[in-house]
């Protein structure tokens, strides 16, 4: 039976299964989110991580289970709805819009927070005008967070990588989230690029949004992470804060030597 | 904008992530609720219709159909005609299996709809106009052993013709765009079509042109004043054995075995070391052989043809091919024995104005409804 | 106004070809009208025409360029507003079953139609919402055949076969005729629209109208909802965009503009016919679309002029400017008909399958971005053939 979250868990998965067919990609898991901690998702590939992300943001319902976010239950919410209840994300496979501008990008991400419609927009009343001001001046304010302010007018896909991963997060944080989830924010990073990343997401913390990513990187997980769930084959294998998740035998045994 | 001065340090906390009691929606809409109603309504049938109950409701729902609306006019038509009917639309559904394949194939290997495939279809019944002259098969002068190994050379050379020319199209229009964006291809076959009729329509002008009826005209009695034609035999077993040979060297062939591969998963099978660009081309020459020699027994059976009856022969067989599960072989044999019946009887028993409404709401309903079609194979969407 | 006048950037190719075309979109009756010496109204008239077809692809241009929902029976929306004025501006309902004839003005019947057409284009629209893009495409097939055949069978209700005749003229209270037209300067009142150029003036409104409305979608929340769509469905839901209500809106959009065009083809033709909403209407209006550079306006509207002068002026004169050639230089006998042959100027009308086809294969093989390309599509293109070049190397 679901149970009422404590207060201060922003994000509750309670028995969460996830079934394709006969494939179990997530097999009864349960963990809490605290808010304005960083919470880690670690596994080996496979372990179904990704596909808690998607059951959480509504790209599919889980089978079986609750999510709780801030004590609403949005298990089977459509993903706009979710992202209007304060939840964005990141993706694995950068899913950024390509042959946008990054402002554009960062634009379409305060979608859920503007409020012109159709007839605004064609008749461009004085009040779609003033928003359309704000809200450029918004997301280059965002774009600058990230560090990407002298982009704004490039298209999405011809920035590098790195700055490709950093626009997707402005993206993201464009929403005006309470929770922000990160699905491998560092792949592909070099140590420096890492190093700044962890920094970013510091500040992002500082904002008072909780963060919940996906990681491969043992030291990234380990350095800024104050809460780590371990999954593998779907299962949940493990958690608790880095020292001890660090040492549990399961894990390593689970990553065979690949934890760092 | 007063903040532009204040809420630019990255440590100060900024307007734009505070929001509002007002933004927390305490009315929660989840799954059905937020969608307009009528879409609502749609995912639910469409729940329902797609699974194993789906199967039964719809099961019932043509049984129901069948025995309240079309058993009345059929009884009141009488026997004789009924067979005559049946018959017709089991021949009709023939033709429709055969140019059905060639869609059902081509979708399933590169996820396209081949716009112009119904256009190789009457291509083909062009082509072998004048092969058949060549060979001296003339109306009422040809028979015996003459006739049967002159068609057989017509349909061999027009099939040759018309597959290259098929693999010939894949390689001009489509594959440059493999990689570009989902409209592209769509766009080009629907060019394809036109520059096809537009050949045709220059090459034979606007009209039906008269085709050589050469197959037997006998009918075979059957009791009670009912008859078949040998026509209609002819043409059911000519289809149902090419369709056999076909399933035959999908099932076992390497090239077969190819075809699919590339169809489930495109990228395995590269890796494996399959060709895929020769995967396709014979895919698009074996679609284009099974719907030339649907065009020239189109051709034999109506004996008339026009340079614009591929589009919507293209769009029925493409309905077939989707009733029946759009990538799935016998699906689409099913599916245009299904449609072919279904136009013929809708053309006899009721008004014949009506039947390509019929027919293309079958359509919209099957791909909003139940898009895996009746033998249900779905296609990896991606 | 001496502000925004001077933020106009005079380098932005887009903002030259409008320039381009109001010019010449003013000046062409008098144009006309001078240099064939009064009787410049068949011109006229055409050019009216033409903008039925520009005002389509502008609307198409939303579906199928902004949101990239491939809509191959856009035809469909044009009979619905067409038939929409057909009825309630004719004695079609008095001779109908329901017996009671509607005459609505046209200024408001324009705007029935309009609210009609995007009625019934969120309501065929719907059931492609899940489609991917070719199931989509061809359910918008189904519907475009559809329709027009359900005008064709309605019999006594719509007309059937024939159609609907003897439409209401649009009135206005006041005009003012002039030497653009070809007439003396003079105040009318009860003005009835006869006279093409009144059909031209109303056009160009239309047609501004149409301009300015989807140039400020292209620039708001909207706007960027169905450019996110139509990049990625799935990021755009996550970043809040409701996938559903945004693709309902563009097609209600993109079809409310056919209301408009409808309506006022209805009028200035003072009759509709089913067969007048073919497929091939369709195939036409998206051919403009796409060769004029989808999703980029200006490019839409010289890709419909060009396509529209190509079709009814260069492909209808074919068959007589051929002739007239082969008469010219000796080849005379070629305008005989003998066995097989019916003549080059019969041979030459029978071209027009075959042209475009061969502009639509052309245009997506060679040039996919069109003819004017919003910025978009250039990179969109550029960046398509560096992927193959990638691929193929992966391939090998």
């Amino acid at each position: 039976m679901a149970e009422r979250p404590e207060d201060d868990v922003i994000l509750g998965v309670d028995r969460v299964s996830k079934r394709f067919g006969g494939l179990v990609a997530v097999d009864d898991v349960s963990f809490d989110v605290r808010r304005g901690r960083v919470s880690a998702l670690i596994g080996p590939n496979g372990a179904g991580k990704t596909t808690l992300f998607n059951c959480v943001t509504g790209l599919f319902p889980p089978t079986e289970g609750h999510i709780w976010f801030e004590d609403i239950d949005v298990s089977g919410v459509r993903p706009h709805q979710v992202a209007k209840l304060g939840v964005a994300r990141t993706f694995q496979n950068i899913r950024l819009f390509e042959y946008m501008s990054a402002l554009d990008n960062v634009r379409v991400g305060q979608h859920v927070r503007m409020k012109a419609n159709l007839w605004d927009a064609m008749f461009k009343l004085p009040r779609e005008r003033r928003e359309e001001v704000h809200v450029t001046e918004r997301a280059r304010e965002l774009l600058r967070f990230v560090g990407l302010e002298r982009h704004g007018e490039s298209y999405a896909r011809n920035l590098s990588y790195g700055q490709q991963r950093r626009l997707e997060i402005a993206r993201a944080l464009a929403t005006a989230p309470r929770l922000l989830l990160l699905d491998e924010p560092a792949a592909g990073f070099t140590p420096q690029e890492k190093v700044e990343l962890m920094r970013l997401v510091q500040r992002i913390l500082d904002q008072g949004i909780t963060i919940l990513l996906i990681e491969h990187d043992m030291r990234v997980v380990m350095d800024i992470s104050d809460q780590i769930t371990v999954l593998d084959h779907g299962e949940k294998i493990a958690e608790g804060p880095p020292e001890e998740v660090r040492h549990n035998q399961r894990v390593i045994d689970a990553y065979l030597g690949t934890a760092s | 904008m007063g903040e532009a001065g204040a809420g630019l340090s990255p440590n100060s906390p900024s307007e734009w992530l505070v929001f509002s009691a007002v933004e927390k929606t305490g009315r929660l809409e989840r799954g059905p609720r937020d969608v307009p109603p009528g879409l609502r309504t749609v995912r639910q049938v469409r729940a329902v219709l797609g699974g194993r109950l789906g199967t039964w409701l719809l099961a019932i729902l043509a049984v129901l159909v069948i025995g309240l609306v079309v058993v009345p006019k059929v009884v009141a038509g009488g026997y004789g005609f009924f067979v005559q009917i049946l018959a017709f639309g089991v021949a009709n559904g023939a033709i429709f299996a055969l140019i059905a394949l060639g869609y059902t194939m081509v979708y399933g290997i590169i996820e396209l709809i081949n716009f112009a495939h119904g256009d190789v279809f009457t291509l083909g019944a062009f082509v072998s106009l004048p092969l058949l002259s060549a060979f001296g098969l003339v109306e009422g002068k040809s028979s015996g052993a003459g006739l049967w190994f002159g068609l057989l050379a017509v349909f061999a050379i027009t099939m040759l013709i018309i597959g290259v020319l098929n693999m010939l199209i894949e390689r001009v229009a489509y594959r440059p765009l493999r990689h570009a964006p989902r409209l592209a291809p769509l766009i080009t076959a629907v060019g394809m079509s036109f520059i096809l009729e537009g050949i045709m329509y220059v090459w034979r002008g606007a009209f039906n042109i008269h085709y050589p009826d050469l197959l037997p005209g006998q009918r075979l009695p059957i009791g009670e004043g009912a008859s078949i034609g040998v026509k209609d035999v002819l043409v059911v077993v000519v289809a149902v054995v090419l369709v056999g040979l076909f399933s035959i060297f999908i099932a076992r062939s390497r090239l077969g075995k190819a075809m699919r591969a590339t169809a489930q998963d495109r990228d395995a099978a590269a890796l494996v070391g399959i060709d895929i660009d020769q995967t396709i081309s014979a895919t698009f020459f074996l679609g284009a052989i099974l719907a030339a020699a649907g065009g020239i027994i189109f051709g034999l059976y109506f004996n008339s043809v026009r340079f614009d009856q591929g589009f919507e022969a293209g769009l029925i067989a493409f309905t077939a091919a989707v009733f029946g599960g759009i990538g799935n072989i016998p699906g689409a044999a099913l599916g245009g024995l299904i449609i072919g019946l279904i136009q013929a009887f809708s053309n006899a028993y009721f008004q014949a104005a009506w039947t390509d409404v019929v027919i293309f709401a079958i359509l919209i309903l099957v791909l909003v409804f139940r898009p895996t079609g009746l033998l249900g194979m779905a296609v990896p969407q991606k | 106004m001496r502000a925004r006048l001077a933020r106009i950037d005079w380098h932005d190719r887009n903002t030259v070809v409008y320039g381009v075309l109001l010019l010449l979109a003013l000046l062409f009756p008098a144009v006309a009208q001078f240099s064939t010496g009064g009787n410049g109204n068949f011109l006229v008239s055409t050019a009216a025409d033409a903008g039925v077809y520009v005002l389509l692809a502008l609307g198409l241009n939303v579906v199928v360029g902004f949101a990239g929902l491939l809509d191959l029976g856009y035809a469909a929306f044009f009979a619905i507003g067409a038939y929409t004025y057909a009825m309630l501006a004719s004695n079609k309902l008095a001779v109908s079953p329901l017996h009671h004839g509607v005459h609505i003005p046209f200024w408001i019947a324009l705007f029935v139609a309009v609210a009609v057409a995007a009625l019934f284009g969120a309501m065929l629209g719907a059931p492609t919402l899940r489609l991917r893009g070719d199931y989509l495409a061809i359910v918008t097939l189904g519907f475009g055949e559809i329709v027009p055949r359900i005008f064709r069978n309605g019999g006594s209700l719509t007309g059937g076969v024939n159609g609907i005749t003897a439409l209401d003229l649009p009135t206005l209270p006041v005009w003012l005729d002039g030497p653009w037209a070809g007439l003396q300067l003079a105040l009318v009142r009860d003005y009835q629209f006869i006279d093409p150029t009144a059909y031209y003036v109303l056009m160009l409104i239309l047609l501004g109208l149409a301009i300015i409305l989807t140039s400020n979608l292209l620039r708001s929340r909207l706007g960027r909802a169905w450019m996110a769509i139509r990049e990625d469905e799935v990021a755009a839901a996550a970043m809040g965009v409701n996938t559903v209500a945004t693709k309902l809106l563009a097609f209600a959009v993109g079809a409310s503009f056919s209301g408009f065009a409808g309506c006022f083809y209805g009028a200035k033709l003072s009759l509709v016919s089913p067969e007048n909403f073919s497929f091939v209407v369709s195939v036409t209006i998206l051919l403009m679309v796409v060769l004029g550079g989808m999703g980029n306006i200006p490019g839409v509207i010289v890709g419909a002029l060009t396509i529209y002068f190509v079709d009814f002026y260069v492909l209808t004169n074919l068959p007589s400017w051929s002739s007239g050639l082969a008469d010219a230089i000796g080849l005379g006998f070629l305008n005989q008909s003998h066995a097989g042959w019916t003549g080059l100027g019969d041979e030459t009308q029978r071209l027009i399958y075959l042209v475009f086809g061969l502009i639509l294969v052309v245009t997506m093989v060679l040039r996919p971005q069109g003819l004017l390309p919003s910025r978009q599509r250039q990179e969109e293109l550029a960046g398509g053939t560096a992927d193959e070049a990638l691929a193929d190397v992966g391939a090998a």
